[in-house]
């Protein structure tokens, strides 16, 4: 039997869900990206551009060479000056350039914002070097207590339907999964502009270092496990927005895999495993989860993707609150009670 | 008029860019090295290579930085004889560097021309600024010599240099004046390449290339020749020296044809019939031409004949530019030669007199010294040379611009004499170094002169300190062509850019009445009166100024530009000086900025684009009440002070007032008094450490870093704090060392610069609040009036015991008393903290030699220094001799000082019966390094000299001798110190040899990998990869090993320090390195600016420099150099994180990355390879055994 794997997501055809997810070591390298499409990949997330970083970098350039400058009569200067400093996007812009001419699939820009103005800007910019579509990649940690909910999601709304008017390429959005009411806010956004939605972001969670006393950036890859918020999300979501739905966090093997689409998923995000394991390891979980559709008989992908939604699903309760209890009741019972 | 005349393109350049322009279109080969002021010629050079920008024979020109200029001199010679077009630009001791081989290059009529940045040769002190010393100095080696006056004419006659040289085989020294033209900005007229390929003629430089050394075609030069024939040979060439002149003019008029600028060998400006006349050369004929105008329309018969050819001199060309009417004449010369009847120009303008029968027309021929080291010359002086010329007997040798109350040659002037037209805009600006000031009127000059036809300039004078410098820029608009060679002395416009500048400077003083007076404050239109010194109040309302206030701070800081208020100033200034249209005005102020800023990047333009629209709305004038009501006055400039030369000298220095003291008031032979830095109260520091005794752990880590000395530890008995002010903090000391003592961590708040290094090596940090550590930066205002009375306090309480002091651990040495404090070093400076812990380990018995650099500069730039003496008046003796020689310098003073020794320990002996044999014996056994035997040798000296004057008879004339040198009986202990430009490059080979002679001395070198204090240059001290002046595309070669070349004497000791990553270990090789009683070599990693870190964690960021690799600390001791020992020790752990995570955290690699990604991939990895090897090649010297023999034994140890 043969199993069509074809998707759609953002208005795109793709041959199948499998798609390498924006991280640096992945898909920020060409060889890599070559890698992936071979291995079988069939979309491709670049690395987030981020406007903050770029604007810092172009200030601390500016800085230094302020720094002390035209204050001494035999220094004026401190550095040679250079015409062809690569601040500003156009490194990543170059990169999004080349990854289009090294590889066939599609390839989604992506963004990371910190102003209005630098949004609209860099979403036209990355439009204009030829994504396919665009990846808004939302960090916002809201830390002042008179900062209210609905006016994070006014913030999130604005800057979608901005990015939205100012660009003809698809957008999805790329959210964390601390929202009040998320199936609210996920309407917001799609009426707002959003083609797709992202779940979800994986914050870069800052660690404590004991020596020195200070808060340090430090990535953790995910564990298998983190697949269980996703599949939540996507099985509410699927029946009740009208958008595609992407999956991330946790998508280390086959399971993980066809329960996403399950629940849900148009495609499927991954970085972590892949990062692990190299690239190639695609192919191996792409062939596992065609084994797995031939062993249950299922023909396609769109067959297969949303049968398990919240409206699909033969026990939604358990997605919410029962859930919980039928787990906890289950586990002592079955297992913990002293004999 | 030439026909590219009409379509002339007027550019907005310094001097500097003006000649380097010329040379660069016209040169195959440049070979430099970096001097003030000629060094931006060579960087400019380099830029446009790098930027492979072609000559006009459509080859990009090879610009190499040479070890010297001595070393550039030799390339060039070589370069031209092997047929290139070459060239060089230097200064001062640079030209002086490069004569042997300008011997050379003219004998062997090798066409070139050295374009000089004419400045002063230091003699009894350096100086940077400009004189005619050192072009004076070459005028004997055979070289035509044309003067530029202006930044024009430093374009112009660099071209005719070229194109002389060529037609006349005899090379050119082109100069003009350092600073006042090499750094003028000026609006000129550009030569175009294709005028300039009109100039060059073709077939001469093909003359050149075929006279080249070539094996096709061998010849033979450089021969030694006799007596026989070596006579008639230097004459051999006199034809060519006698065509220079014509060949000269003719170039001169080639060019007037096409450039509409006609030049003669000697110009004349005057009246055709003038009975005085004035002839000179360089800049100051700028200040002389309008005093001519002037006077000239007052009806008086006065001239002036600039000088451009000066060598070969053309004596009937001066004759026949001499107006026949011509009877009083003054030759004005920019440098002195003492004891010579009169200065160089002088002379000639005399012999030339004589030759050509005219002296006896002529009443009066007198000499005069102007404007030595950039000295002021100004209209007002020239006048007063004219109506000297007109006195009944004028004073044939005579000074100006000073007041000589000693030998009387001065001539007093009036200061009221102006020439300064209404039609001139003349804006003077107060600014910060760090608020952008001079970049902004820098474009501002360019503005105008690219964007109006206006003629602009623009002169800008900075400050003697690194850190908190103020500077003034002197800018003027003109309808016509600008030759004021002066600064502004009547502005009509004034803007402050710092409010505090209020309390310290008269800044208005240069404001002429009904000037506009712009002032950056945070107070509004309605408040600021109340907050104006009186001083300040009086002038506004006595001169009726227009006075306006803008909060740029808050502007600046709306648009995030941080303290950068520059370009929001720059727009008020165009909306009040009216120059330009508003609107027009802002359009350029914004071209400029893309044009500075645009390849920083879209956040900067955006950020000082928001800034310019919003400055105008917060721009207020303020109605001037009638009356000054303010009770707050200007501050003294400096606190009270015993010293009387500090008191009538260095306190005028400090108020800006040091042109007005006479001769008399300065020493004879450059001798300074030092701990004057003390007196300097410049309070730049926004935010200073505050001490938290309950955390603090007397680590000393926080005073050991220090770079300025600004915060200190001090132990102390209980007594002696009984009378403390309220606020003085004060806890006991924790060591058993000292039971019973009290300590204190305190702050210097005017001292400070607020770098923040000391809080950022701090390692106490409270257990309920993580970031709150044993010292934390406070905004110093809350905090000043208390600590102030702190400090005062803290200074009075007694210094420790040196001999209880545990020196050998970082906490004990920081008990001592800092000798060097408070230095005009910039904020976080990493060489000073080095030189801070030698001064406390051993300043009262030191004598430096310091390599000039930065050590030179912050040490002993005038008006003050940081080195300093203890409460009995004794501290380190300090001295820069040069840059090249400073190795062989500190050896001699250690050569003089043993043979003072070994005279003491002869009179010694003779002197046993008078003395005693038990004493002679203690005292020639004495005097080793331990505080406690330095101690009792001092007082076995007290005890010698109250012998000693009692002896009689024949003993008393020894005794006097004996008691007058018996000081030297105490170990001296001398220093050598100095970056690494001296050490790696123009003074290795000194170095080199010093450290071979076996003789005591101890050789600091701070290390920055870079050129420091003239802003960057590569040295051999730079390492592979890093990104620098001249090394642009990243430093292709591995940096030199000059601790293992200096331990393959083996009787060297040699160590690598890095301050902030060990500590101790620091501290244990300053004092092996001091009691080894053989050459030592320290070399210590000093951080800069020029690495483009973060400077307030650069000690910490140490730590990497080792953990990397890039920076191994190790010792090499020759006393362990026996018995099967190893004297190479690793004092650090074997690297553990790659080299391409600390190049990424340094601007100087990252730059790299950021403009060549592969190619610095390519460097990067190479640098990693030279770590990895340089460790493993370590790793197997620390397993060396070595037995010195013989040779160690004779060096004394």
């Amino acid at each position: 039997m043969t199993v069509d794997l074809s998707t759609s997501y953002l208005g795109i055809r793709l041959k199948n869900p499998f798609a390498a997810a924006a991280c640096s070591p992945l898909t920020g390298d060409l060889d890599n990206l070559k890698r992936l499409e071979e291995a079988g990949a069939s979309l491709a997330v670049l690395p987030s551009l981020f406007e903050e970083q770029i604007e810092h970098e172009e200030l601390e350039l500016a800085r230094l060479y302020d720094y002390q400058a035209e204050s001494f009569a035999e220094s004026l200067s401190h550095f040679p000056e250079y015409q062809n400093f690569r601040t500003g996007p156009s490194e990543y812009l170059d990169h999004l350039a080349a990854a289009k001419q090294a590889v066939d699939i599609p390839i989604i820009g992506s963004l990371n914002g910190s102003s209005n103005g630098g949004w609209v800007r860099y979403a036209k910019a990355i439009e204009e070097a030829g994504a396919d579509a665009l990846e808004l990649n939302i960090y916002f940690i809201p830390t002042e207590p008179d900062l209210t909910a609905a006016d994070v999601e006014q913030q999130y709304v604005d800057l979608v339907a901005a990015v939205k008017d100012s660009v003809s390429v698809p957008i999805a959005i790329k959210i964390g999964q601390n929202f009040t009411s998320l199936p609210h806010f996920a309407q917001r956004l799609v009426t707002a502009g959003a083609d797709g939605l992202v779940l979800f972001n994986r914050y870069l969670e800052a660690d404590i270092d004991l020596e020195s006393l200070e808060f340090k950036p430090d990535l953790v890859l995910s564990n298998r496990h983190e697949a269980r918020i996703p599949i939540r999300w996507l099985a509410v979501l699927k029946d009740q927005v009208q958008a595609s739905l992407a999956a991330t966090s946790g998508i280390h093997r086959m399971e993980g895999a066809v329960k996403m689409l399950l629940a849900g998923a148009d495609v499927l995000m991954l970085a972590s495993i892949l990062l692990m394991k190299g690239s190639e390891h695609l192919s191996t979980i792409i062939d596992d989860v065609v084994h797995w559709m031939e062993e249950n008989e299922y023909e396609s992908i769109d067959q297969l993707k949303g049968s398990m939604s919240r409206k699909n699903s033969p026990n939604p309760g358990t997605l919410e609150r029962a859930n919980y209890m039928k787990a906890l009741t289950s586990y002592t019972l079955d297992n913990q009670m002293p004999h | 008029m030439g026909r590219n005349v009409e379509s002339a393109k007027f550019v907005t350049i310094d001097g500097n860019e003006a000649a380097a322009y010329i040379a660069h279109q016209t040169n195959e080969v440049i070979a430099i090295y970096p001097i003030t002021p000629a060094s931006p010629m060579g960087e400019l050079s380099d830029k446009w290579s790098s930027q492979s920008r072609n000559n006009i024979f459509g080859t990009v020109p090879d610009v190499i930085e040479m070890q010297s200029e001595a070393g550039a001199a030799g390339a060039i010679h070589g370069s031209l004889q092997a047929g290139a077009l070459t060239t060089t630009f230097t200064a001062s001791q640079g030209l002086l560097l490069m004569i042997p081989n300008m011997y050379k290059i003219a004998g062997e009529l090798l066409p070139a021309v050295f374009h000089i940045a004419a400045r002063s040769i230091a003699t009894h002190a350096l100086s940077i600024f400009g004189d005619h010393s050192d072009v004076m100095a070459v005028r004997q080696a055979g070289w035509a010599m044309l003067a530029a006056g202006s930044v024009q004419e430093a374009h112009d006659l660099a071209m005719i240099s070229h194109a002389a040289t060529l037609k006349s085989r005899v090379p050119f020294v082109h100069f003009f004046d350092g600073f006042r033209t090499s750094h003028e900005v000026n609006k000129i007229s550009l030569i175009s390449p294709d005028q300039i390929r009109e100039m060059i003629d073709e077939q001469l430089v093909q003359e050149h290339r075929d006279r080249a050394m070539d094996p096709d075609r061998p010849v033979l030069r450089g021969t030694a020749q006799n007596p026989d024939v070596f006579f008639q040979a230097r004459e051999a060439a006199n034809p060519f020296y006698l065509d220079v002149p014509g060949i000269v003019q003719q170039t001169m008029d080639s060019f007037a044809k096409l450039s509409g600028r006609q030049y003669s060998l000697f110009d004349y400006v005057g009246a055709p019939d003038a009975e005085r006349v004035i002839v000179m050369m360089g800049s100051g004929a700028g200040a002389v031409e309008e005093a001519v105008e002037r006077l000239l329309a007052e009806g008086e018969r006065v001239g002036l004949i600039k000088v451009r050819l000066y060598r070969p001199f053309d004596a009937a060309a001066l004759l026949a530019t001499l107006p026949k009417t011509a009877k009083r004449i003054a030759a004005l010369d920019r440098t002195k030669e003492p004891g010579a009847i009169g200065e160089p120009l002088y002379q000639d303008v005399l012999t030339a007199l004589a030759e050509g029968n005219r002296l006896h027309q002529c009443e009066a021929l007198i000499g005069g010294r102007y404007g030595l080291s950039s000295k002021e010359f100004t209209p007002a002086m020239a006048a007063r040379v004219y109506q000297e010329l007109d006195a009944d007997e004028p004073q044939r040798h005579f000074t100006i611009g000073i007041i000589d109350d000693v030998t009387h040659l001065s001539l007093k002037w009036d200061p009221e004499f102006s020439t300064e037209g209404d039609d001139v805009t003349r804006a003077v600006f107060y600014g910060l170094g760090s608020d952008g000031t001079v970049g902004a009127s820098k474009n501002s000059v360019k503005i105008i002169g690219e964007n109006t036809p206006m003629y602009s300039q623009g002169y800008f004078v900075y400050d003697s300190k690194k850190a908190g410098s103020v500077t003034v820029s002197h800018l003027r608009f003109s309808p016509r062509p600008i030759n004021s060679s002066y600064l502004i002395e009547r502005a009509n416009f004034v803007a402050c850019h710092q409010f505090n500048f209020l309390e310290r400077i008269d800044v208005l003083k240069i404001a002429q009445p009904g000037a506009t007076f712009l002032l950056n404050s945070t107070y509004g239109p309605s408040e600021v009166w109340d907050h104006l010194p009186a001083e300040i109040q009086e002038q506004i309302i006595e001169k009726e100024l227009k006075f306006y206030v803008i909060d740029a701070l808050h502007v600046a800081r709306q648009a995030e530009m941080g303290t950068r208020i520059n370009t929001i100033m720059q727009t008020c200034f165009f909306a009040l000086c009216g120059v330009l249209p508003r609107e027009e005005a802002i359009e350029h102020i914004k071209s400029a900025i893309r044009k500075t800023y645009g390849n920083r990047g879209e956040a900067i333009l955006r950020r000082n684009f928001a800034a310019v629209d919003a400055a105008l709305d917060a721009l207020h004038e303020v109605e001037v009440p009638a009356k000054v009501s303010s009770k707050t006055h200007r501050l003294p400039p400096v606190a009270s002070h015993d010293n009387d030369f500090v008191k009538r000298v260095t306190s005028m220095l400090l108020d800006g007032r040091g042109d007005l003291l006479p001769v008399s008031a300065l020493p004879v032979d450059g001798s300074f008094p030092t701990g004057t830095a003390c007196i300097e109260k410049r309070s730049i520091a926004q935010e200073i450490p505050i001490w938290d005794p309950d955390i603090c752990i007397e680590c000393g880590l926080c005073a050991l870093v220090c770079p300025h000395a600004a915060i200190r530890s001090k132990t102390y008995l209980p007594a002696s704090c009984a009378d403390a002010p309220n606020g003085f903090l004060s806890r006991s000391w924790k060591g058993k060392d000292l039971p019973d003592y009290q300590m204190t961590i305190q702050v210097a708040p005017d001292d400070c610069t607020g770098c923040g290094v000391c809080v950022d090596v701090c390692p106490a940090k409270s257990k309920e609040v993580a970031k709150h550590k044993a010292i934390n930066m406070e905004p110093k205002l809350e905090h000043l009036e208390r600590e102030r009375a702190n400090f005062d306090f803290f200074l009075d309480l007694p210094e420790l015991d040196r001999t209880l002091a545990k020196t050998d651990t970082v906490k004990g040495t920081q008990l001592l008393q800092p000798l060097f404090e408070f230095s005009g070093a910039c904020a976080g400076c990493g060489e000073t903290p080095y030189l801070k812990l030698m001064s406390q380990l051993f300043g009262d018995r030191t004598l430096i030699a310091n390599a000039t650099g930065c050590s030179s500069i912050y040490g002993g730039n005038l008006p003050t220094t940081p080195w300093s003496t203890n409460e009995d008046g004794r501290g380190p003796t300090w001295i820069n001799s040069l840059f090249e020689d400073n190795a062989e310098f500190g050896l001699g003073l250690r050569l003089a000082l043993d043979q003072k020794r070994d005279y003491a320990e002869s009179l010694l002996r003779d002197l046993a019966t008078e003395v005693g044999e038990p004493l002679v014996e203690e005292l020639l056994q004495g005097g080793v390094s331990d505080e406690a035997s330095i101690q009792r040798q001092r007082e076995r000296i007290a005890e010698l000299r109250s012998r000693l004057a009692r002896a009689d008879g024949s003993a008393t004339q020894a005794a006097g001798t004996l008691s007058a040198i018996a000081d030297v009986l105490v170990n001296r202990s001398v220093w050598i110190v100095g970056g690494d430009g001296w050490a790696y490059d123009i003074g290795f080979g000194g170095l080199d040899h010093v450290l071979t002679t076996g003789r005591d001395v101890n050789i600091l070198v701070l290390d920055t990998g870079v050129y420091s204090n003239t802003g960057g240059q590569m040295s051999k001290a730079t390492p592979r990869a890093a990104v620098a002046k001249f090394a642009a595309g990243g430093k292709p070669a591995r940096k030199k090993d000059l601790g293992m070349l200096a331990v393959s004497y083996g009787n060297v000791y040699v160590a690598q320090v890095a301050m902030g990553s060990n500590p101790a270990q620091t501290v244990r090789v300053f004092s092996e390195a001091e009691s080894y009683p053989g050459p030592s070599l320290i070399l210590a990693y000093s951080h800069c600016i020029a690495h483009g870190i973060d400077m307030s964690t650069s000690m910490t960021h140490q730590k990497e420099i080792v953990q990397t690799g890039f920076w191994p600390l190790y010792r090499y001791d020759p006393r362990e150099a026996h018995a099967g020992k190893r004297p190479f020790r690793l004092d650090c752990r074997k690297p553990t994180k790659p080299f391409k995570e600390l190049a990424m955290k340094e601007a100087r690699f990252a730059m790299l990355a950021r403009t060549n990604p592969e190619h610095a991939e390519y460097l990067f990895d190479l640098a990693q390879r030279d770590i990895d090897d340089q460790w493993h090649y370590y790793e197997q010297m620390a397993g060396v055994e070595r037995e010195l023999s013989e040779g160690f034994e004779e060096s004394g140890v």
